[in-house]
């Protein structure tokens, strides 16, 4: 698999390292009630899609980066790749 | 029809006309007692154990394509109780003992061949953890054997003992452990449940769960609704797919795991090794061509392929342990899908919804685990209990922090 990187174009995957889905970017707050609940969700619980899925890579060998690249689990088709940072920012987190 | 070696040679003799099918090809009823989703390995031997050994007869088997088209006729073939924790290695010891008597069982040759299985070490550290692995894999009634290097010279004097980084220091040998032909297994349950009663409904697709109430009345399926007293779901890689039909998220992340196998060879390699130094493990076929496989891509997939890389990093492994290899044409490489779980154990359990069970998230490790999870899930599904071996595949483990975490690597489906 080819990942379009946003700053440096197409890199192999193999320089990457797998996280898994991007819902990892959005860690509930500690401070919430059913905090013990919602993090038994975020930690565990996967969506798994077959299609479209939104996952985190780590541009290991490369720039260590952190991507959210838009990937169909079926095909491997890649049609989206942002910086997670910019994809954190807009949902409002600082870094 | 009973096969036997009289019934092989008078066939023989009388130009096989007597051979009929070995199982039927049943249009589905309104309504079953049992209904099993998925016609691989684990939902054949779950509906062949409800019949023979809970006395159950209205079951069906629900598989959306051929049976044992999936990760029954795809993984590499090894049966093998060496596992650690106390929440498995019980479990597998079940296992294998079923995999002993299983052809006598169930009436026919699934060439299981207990050719024993080495597990290399190549430094002190490994060799602590292989003899700690020993002693509890002996404590729970299996077997294991210590070697040191003159011990796998003798067994294996080809492989590369004296590697500057990774030299071989010994290895855990598991006599007992070995291989099976794979789709003798799925044919040989389909045929044994057929002949106690079970309907297997191949091309039949589930798309959606008819629940009321909280309880799961029935299936509704490509080839009509069909209603169920209970219904097990065994769907390997597929299982967060088929569970989201009936509203439930798993623990779980479905990756693709890559298998090859070379041309043809006369016999060299005759029981089953794996690399300590890196991931790579390899048996012959009794067709002669050297089995083998690695890690997982490593990304959640359901393609049912793999990608280069992979074949590069196992074929390197598989170099760097048996140098004689890179003489070796590989003949075909293929992938199935792995429900990995969060600790990368399975889970035998039933669900919050009433009348709906599961059995998945064997991660690579369900071909050996077949006739235990097929025993185990009948169990539960007859009793509503766990059975004794099986106590621990829970769904809410990871609620309550009794994860089975057999590779020590946590909730990173990934590195499992």
């Amino acid at each position: 698999m080819i990942i379009n990187h946003p700053l440096l174009g197409p890199r192999d995957a193999q320089e990457f390292t797998y996280l898994g889905d991007a819902s990892l970017i959005s860690r509930p707050d500690a401070q919430d009630d059913n905090a013990a609940e919602k993090f038994h969700d975020y930690l565990y619980l996967r969506d798994n899609p077959a299609g479209l899925h939104r996952e985190l890579w780590f541009h290991e060998s490369g720039d260590r980066s952190w991507l959210v690249v838009t990937r169909n689990t079926v095909t491997h088709e890649i049609t989206d790749v942002q910086l997670a940072r910019d994809v954190a920012r807009k949902e409002g987190r600082s870094k | 029809m009973r096969y036997s070696g009289f019934k092989v040679i008078k066939e023989a003799l009388t130009g096989h006309k007597g051979w009929t099918p070995q199982w039927r090809d049943p249009e589905p009823q309104s309504h079953y007692d049992f209904v099993i989703i998925g016609g691989g390995g684990h939902g054949l031997a779950t509906a062949y154990y409800l019949a023979k050994e809970f006395g159950e007869s209205r079951i069906a088997v629900l598989e959306k394509g051929w049976i044992g088209g999936g990760n029954v006729g795809r993984n590499t073939t090894i049966i093998r109780s060496n596992y650690l924790l106390d929440g498995n290695e019980p479990f597998y010891e079940f296992s294998l003992k079923l995999w002993e008597g299983l052809e006598q069982d169930f009436n026919y040759n699934a060439m299981v061949s207990q050719r024993g299985i080495l597990n290399l070490v190549h430094t002190d550290a490994q060799r602590d953890a292989a003899r700690r692995r020993g002693n509890a894999m002996i404590l729970n009634g299996s077997d294991a054997e210590l070697l040191d290097v003159e011990g796998v010279r003798k067994l294996y004097p080809f492989l590369n003992f004296d590697n500057a980084r990774f030299p071989i220091k010994g290895g855990l040998l598991h006599r007992r452990g070995g291989t099976v032909r794979h789709d003798a297994v799925a044919w040989g349950y389909a045929r044994g449940a057929d002949m106690r009663g079970v309907d297997i409904i191949q091309n039949c697709e589930v798309t959606g769960f008819k629940i009321e109430d909280g309880t799961c009345l029935g299936v509704e399926t490509t080839r009509g609704y069909i209603g169920a007293g209970k219904v097990g779901v065994s769907v390997a890689g597929s299982s967060s797919r088929v569970m989201e039909k009936a509203g439930m998220r798993l623990p779980m992340e479905s990756h693709v795991l890559q298998a090859f196998v070379s041309e043809g060879l006369k016999p060299v390699l005759p029981g089953v090794i794996t690399y300590g130094a890196g991931h790579f493990y390899c048996s012959q076929s009794d067709k002669g061509g050297l089995v083998f496989g690695g890690d997982i891509d490593g990304y959640n997939s359901y393609a049912q392929r793999g990608n280069m890389p992979v074949i590069e990093d196992v074929a390197e492994g598989g170099i760097s342990l048996i140098p004689a290899l890179g003489r070796v044409r590989l003949l075909r490489a293929w992938g199935g899908i792995m429900d990995m779980s969060m600790d990368g154990s399975p889970i035998i359990d039933k669900t919050h919804i009433d009348g709906l069970y599961f059995n998945g998230g064997w991660c690579y490790g369900g071909f050996k685990a077949t006739p235990a999870a097929g025993w185990c899930f009948a169990h539960l599904l007859k009793t509503d209990t766990p059975h004794d071996t099986a106590t621990a595949y829970r769904f809410d483990r990871f609620r309550t922090g009794h994860m089975i975490d057999e590779k020590g690597q946590g909730a990173q489906p990934n590195l499992h």
